[in-house]
Formats: C-alpha cells, structure tokens, sequence
C-alpha cells in the first residue's frame, strides 16, 4: 500500500503522475450521486479545505469567493491561487479520480511551495448541476468558472450541458451582484449556445471589451487549464463568453 | 433519472400504484377524490354527486392522476398526472375548461392566488406555466401548451404552492430541496429570480403547507419529509426556524409488541385556516398528527394526536377547510380485482373527533359516491396502504448499491462505457 501511493508521485517533482489517475473521458451528470451531499452550505466545513485560514474558533475566517465548475486536472485554480492569494476558490469535479488528483496536486504544490502558497484552494467531488445551492449562499460568489465544459453535441443531450437558462438561474443566484461568469469553449456551437444563453438571461450582461482586456483572469482561461493548453497546442479556436451578474428584480 | 429510468425498464408495462387523492373546496362547496384515473366530485350543498363535463378539446385522463388542487378563490379546479395532461375545471359548473397536454407525467400542480396561471412540474423537474386569460370567467379556452418557468436540474418535484401573498412560488423535490422563487410579471419569460432555498431535510420531500394569518400574508412554510420531520421555515432567506421529528410520536403510539419505526415518512400536511395548527399524515400511521406553530416565537410542536379507532385507515391525502378530509386508498393494486380503492373519513376541527360515517357532510351518499360503495373491506385497506408505502420509496428514494453492484451497473450501460 505504502509503496503503491508512492509510485504514483513523480520522483523530481513529488507531484502526483497524472496517469495514474485517469478516468472516464465523461460522467453523466444526471445520475443519482452517491458522493457524501452537504444538507446546507453551513454544513460544508471548509476548514478541512483550508486549514491556514482557519481561526482560533475553528472556522474559517473567510468565504469561498471563486468556484471553477467542471474544474478538471485543476490548472486553472493553481493559476488563480497565487493571484488571488487571499481569496478562497474552490473547484468541484464529477470524476472521482480526477478530483483525488487535484486534491493530492494541491497537497504537493502545498508541501513544496517555500512561500506558504496553495493554501487558499481546494477541490470537492460533486455534481455541480445538482448540488451548487447545497454548497454557497445566496451572492457569496464573485467568479464562477466554466472552462472547456463537455458539450453534449445531440440535442436531446442539451440538458446535460453545464450552461442552460435554467441553470443560469441558480448561478445567478449564489453570484453577487457584480460577480463575473467565465466560459469557454473550443466548440463553436457550444461557444455559441453558452453565449445566447447568457445574452437571453436578464440577469447578466456581457462586459465591455476595455473590461476584458483589464481583467488579468481571461487570459488565464485559455492558458491555465489542461485542456486549454491542449485546443492551444493543436492550434484549436476558442470561444468566450464573460458576463456580469446584475442587480436586479423582477 | 435517466439511470432509475433504465432500471425501471422492466417492470415499465406494468402500472404503477398511485395513492388516492382528495381536496376540498375552500369554502367546502365540494369535495374531490381520485382514484386512477377517476375523478370523483360531490356537491356540499346541494348534497349530490357532480357529473364533470369536458368542454375542452383535450382527452379525458386515461392513467392515475397525481395532483389534484382548488385554486384559493374557489373559482377553479386542476387535475394531473401520468397521462401527461393537465385539465382546468371551474369549480362551480365542473366543466373542463381547458386541458395542456405535457410532454412528461405530471407530478405537482399550484394555482395562482389570482386564478391567472396554472403551474406544473414534470418528471423531469421542469416547472410549466400556463396563462388562463379569461377562463376564471368560465370561458373555454383553445388548447395550451406551457412555458418552461423554472427547474430543478433532473429532480422529481414532489409539490409546487405559490405563497399566500402570490409574492413566490415554492418547489418542492426529492433531491431534499426546497426553491423559493419570485413569481415574475411576466412568468412566460421565465422566472429567474431565486429568493432562496431551503435546506435541512434529509430525505425526499413530500409535502409543503403554508401557516398564515391575515395580518402575516406572506406566511411562513411548513414542510413534510422522508427524514420523519415537519419543519417550520422563514421562505424569504432560507433559514430553518424548527424541526418537529414525528416518529417517536408514531413509534409510541403504534402497538406496544412491534419497534417504533426509526425513520417515517411524512405524506402530507394541511393547514387549518385562521388558526395556527396544521395537520399532518404519517406512512404507516392510522391516524393524523396536529402540529401547532407560535409564529412568534419560531417553533414547531405536537399538540395532538387524533387516532382513527378501529379499522385501518392510513390516509394517503388530507385536504381542509372547515372540516379536515382524509383520503385512503391507492389504485392498480396488484394481484387485486379491486383496481382502485379509497375510503373517506372526516374529522372535526372544532372537537376534534373523528366523524362516524352517517355524522359526515353527505352522509353516505357522499360515501357512494367518494368511494363507490358505502363499505370497504378492512383487508384491502391494509394492502392499499402497504402498496402506496412501497410505490413511494420505490420512486423517491435513493437507491442504494453495493460497490459491485455500482461497478456492475456502470459497466453495463450502454451510454459509456468505462476505459478505468
Ligand atoms: C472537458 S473537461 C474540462 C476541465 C477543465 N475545466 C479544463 O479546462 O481543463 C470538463 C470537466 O467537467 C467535469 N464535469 C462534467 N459535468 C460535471 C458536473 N455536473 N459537475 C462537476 N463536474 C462536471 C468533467 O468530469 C470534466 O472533468
């Protein structure tokens, strides 16, 4: 047992080898779960994910601020921690394996980093069409990501898609106002369903191309993620969309 | 969905056992009961079975309605369920207005406070609406099909109510959730605006009840659950006031040689009006729990427990209005020649006693009529009630597998299969 966790860390790096952590290609979101589900977001104890934020009544001192969405191998959190460093983020993941990965990722990156950096991310297995409401409160979010989502081409498979005009009602709800919605795609009817969708909903808006080139976060998003890093090194498109969560009543 | 889908593949052809409903006019001019797909109506004052007419286009329901519901004027009336239709009756003629056709089986139905809209969810946890312009006048309407309002991602949604103020509208669902969402101007277009959700229970919900008084419109909401709860919740942000467990009151209560049950599941809850009292319905309970609530102190408590001596009555649906009406009874009982079954008791809730037969408004007649006979074997009772209780966890419990069985499962279907 102790020699088979071991084998599975680089040697030079003491980061966990990807390869032993791979997985299905894809899960389907619709299926009955059958990871723990926390009752309410005040039942999620992040200070397990985040033990040097924790204060001395054993509670963290602050909120998860970002949320990556379908975070994948996690490139994109590793990226925004040390941008971010006082900001919580948190990623969330289907596949089993693959969030074992990103946690034993984190956990490494955490034991060698010399700066005390990657304590402000972390990574929960769940099913984030189902269970976002279970894990944030009404506007506590600032940034959801949702990079290089799977685009369920058919279309009686367009309800599996992460980005829907139904979802968008619960992301606007545990978004703030003034919260920014990332997304991208190498899919370009998948880049463009995301972004009618978020055009048709009356609690977003898109932000203004001065707005995207001083925000230091998009050009992270075709460059911090693995799958990013893939569309680039095979020269791929991408398509972006980067919406606003307004105020609003309806 | 999609997997219990699969896996109820086999047994798809077969009919699955629907509890009998009932609901009562809010100013108790009738009462309705369904059985299947039989929708039973008895006129209150003029103490006369209703002959129901269909004006509509639609087709008359052929499988089990699932949700019955008076609008709150009294004006209107909604049947639904696994025939994928909804049909609006006027309440006063119990003429059929008009009937959607769904494009999924139908599990919860709300009217708005104004009678402008009808609401309903699907099994697929999609949330319709419909706008009936005029029908409330008794106006027949062209067929209607139903804007997608709201959705609870790939849920069974078990309830939909619309707060007393019309302000919300309240989905309930078996993934433990409750959504509180702001009823639009224009709902058509969606209603976008989350309030809050509220989250404490355990288990599927079953049933959600608004306690409210004149001065208190907007009200708070009480819910039923799997967990064995009644809580009592503050809609506008979410937050749980009390949780009121039930099962021990059942346990005590049953007869003294069998366990008290651990867990129970709450079927439904009522609210008396201009009181602040709710009764509840308990699987397995012969009898109906009375639950009181101090709004101004935030709590939840038994204060009564009516048992219904004799025979075995579960009720499987309650409804209230000046008396409390209690349904029991399920339809396509297997191994039965009874296809459908229900029987009707009443209790007082000045006195709170339950009713003899020939003491109940209609008397016998109504008996008939409800249940299609006066009697009803005490043996079938029993076996309706037992079947309701398997047909609901059968569909909103969590299936449990065995890590095998899981792997087994996921190596087995077709939609991916595994490269681990
Ligand atoms: C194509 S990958 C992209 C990963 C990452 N964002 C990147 O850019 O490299 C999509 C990821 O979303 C995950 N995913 C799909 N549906 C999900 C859901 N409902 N909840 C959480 N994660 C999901 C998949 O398991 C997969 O890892």
């Amino acid at each position: 047992m102790e020699s088979e966790t071991k084998a599975t860390f680089s040697k030079s790096t003491g980061l966990p080898r990807k390869r032993f952590y791979r997985a299905r290609a894809h899960s389907n979101p619709l299926s009955d779960s059958h990871f723990p589900i926390p009752t309410s977001p005040a039942h999620v104890d992040f200070s397990l994910h985040f033990p040097k934020f924790v204060e001395a009544d054993g509670k963290t001192s602050k909120k998860v601020e970002f949320a990556d969405i379908g975070c994948g191998f996690g490139g994109l959190l590793i990226s925004l921690a040390t941008l971010f460093p006082e900001t919580l983020m948190i990623g969330m993941e289907l596949r089993d394996k693959v969030t074992e990965y990103v946690k034993e990722r984190i956990l490494a990156l955490r034991r060698t980093s010399s700066e005390g950096q990657y304590e402000n991310i972390s990574v929960v297995r769940t099913n984030s069409m189902k269970y976002i409401p279970n894990y944030f409160e009404k506007g506590q979010l600032s940034k959801m990501f949702f990079l290089f989502p799977d685009p369920h081409f058919k279309e009686k498979n367009y309800r599996r898609r992460v980005i829907s005009n139904h979802l968008l009602d619960e992301y606007a709800f545990v978004l703030r106002a003034g919260g920014i919605i990332y997304t991208i795609t190498d899919v370009e009817e998948l880049g463009e369903w995301m972004k009618s969708c978020l055009e048709k909903h009356p609690m977003f808006e898109p932000l203004t191309q001065e707005e995207l080139d001083s925000d230091p976060v998009v050009e992270l998003l075709c460059s911090a993620t693995e799958e990013g890093q893939k569309v680039a090194r095979n020269g791929g498109q991408t398509f972006r969309a980067v919406f606003r969560r307004i105020a609003y009543a309806s | 969905m999609e997997e219990s889908h699969i896996e109820k593949g086999e047994c798809q052809n077969k009919l699955e056992v629907a509890p009998a409903l009932i609901s009562v006019h809010p100013s108790q001019k009738s009462v309705a009961v369904t059985v299947g797909s039989d929708l039973r109506v008895f006129d209150l004052i003029e103490n006369c079975p209703i002959t129901l007419v269909d004006e509509s286009e639609g087709p008359a329901h052929k499988d089990s309605i699932r949700a019955i519901r008076h609008g709150a004027s009294g004006k209107l009336f909604v049947s639904a369920g696994d025939d994928k239709l909804v049909k609006i009756w006027s309440a006063d003629s119990w003429r059929c207005l008009n009937t959607v056709c769904s494009e999924k089986r139908v599990t919860a139905v709300a009217i708005s406070s104004d009678d402008s809209y009808v609401c309903y969810a699907d099994k697929f946890g999609v949330v319709w609406v419909v706008e009936l312009d005029g029908i409330n006048e008794g106006k027949v309407l062209p067929a209607k099909k139903g804007a997608s309002l709201l959705s609870h991602y790939c849920s069974i949604i078990t309830r939909l109510d619309f707060s007393p103020d019309g302000r919300y509208i309240v989905s309930a669902d078996r993934d433990f959730k409750i959504r509180v969402t702001v009823f639009p101007k224009k709902p058509l277009e969606g209603a976008h605006e989350i309030q809050s959700f509220c989250l404490g229970h355990t288990e599927f919900l079953t049933c959600i009840a608004f306690v409210w008084n004149p001065e208190l419109t907007q009200g708070y909401l009480m819910s039923g659950s799997g967990d064995s709860t009644v809580r009592l919740w503050d809609i506008t942000c979410g937050s749980l006031l009390d949780t009121c467990d039930v099962s021990t009151m059942v346990g005590d209560l049953e007869s003294s040689e069998s366990e008290p049950p651990s867990q129970v599941t709450v079927t439904d809850i009522c609210t008396i009006p201009n009181s602040s009292l709710a009764a509840a319905a308990i699987q397995s309970f012969q009898g109906i729990v009375l639950l009181s609530c101090d709004l101004s102190a935030h709590t939840l408590s038994i204060t009564k427990v009516i048992k219904i001596p004799g025979e075995s009555f579960i009720p499987t649906s309650i409804s209230v209005s000046k008396f409390l009406w209690m349904v029991s009874g399920a339809s396509n009982l297997p191994g039965s020649n009874h296809p459908g079954v229900s029987r009707v008791r009443v209790i007082s809730t000045e006195t709170c006693s339950v009713l003899e037969d020939e003491q109940i408004p209609g008397g016998t007649k109504l008996l008939k009529h409800l249940q299609g006979k006066v009697r009803v074997e005490e043996s079938v009772m029993s076996a309706a009630a037992e079947a309701v209780r398997e047909a609901m966890s059968s569909l909103l419990m969590k299936k449990q597998y065995s890590d095998e069985k899981r792997e087994f499962r996921k190596r087995t279907r077709n939609d991916k299969k595994t490269t681990l």
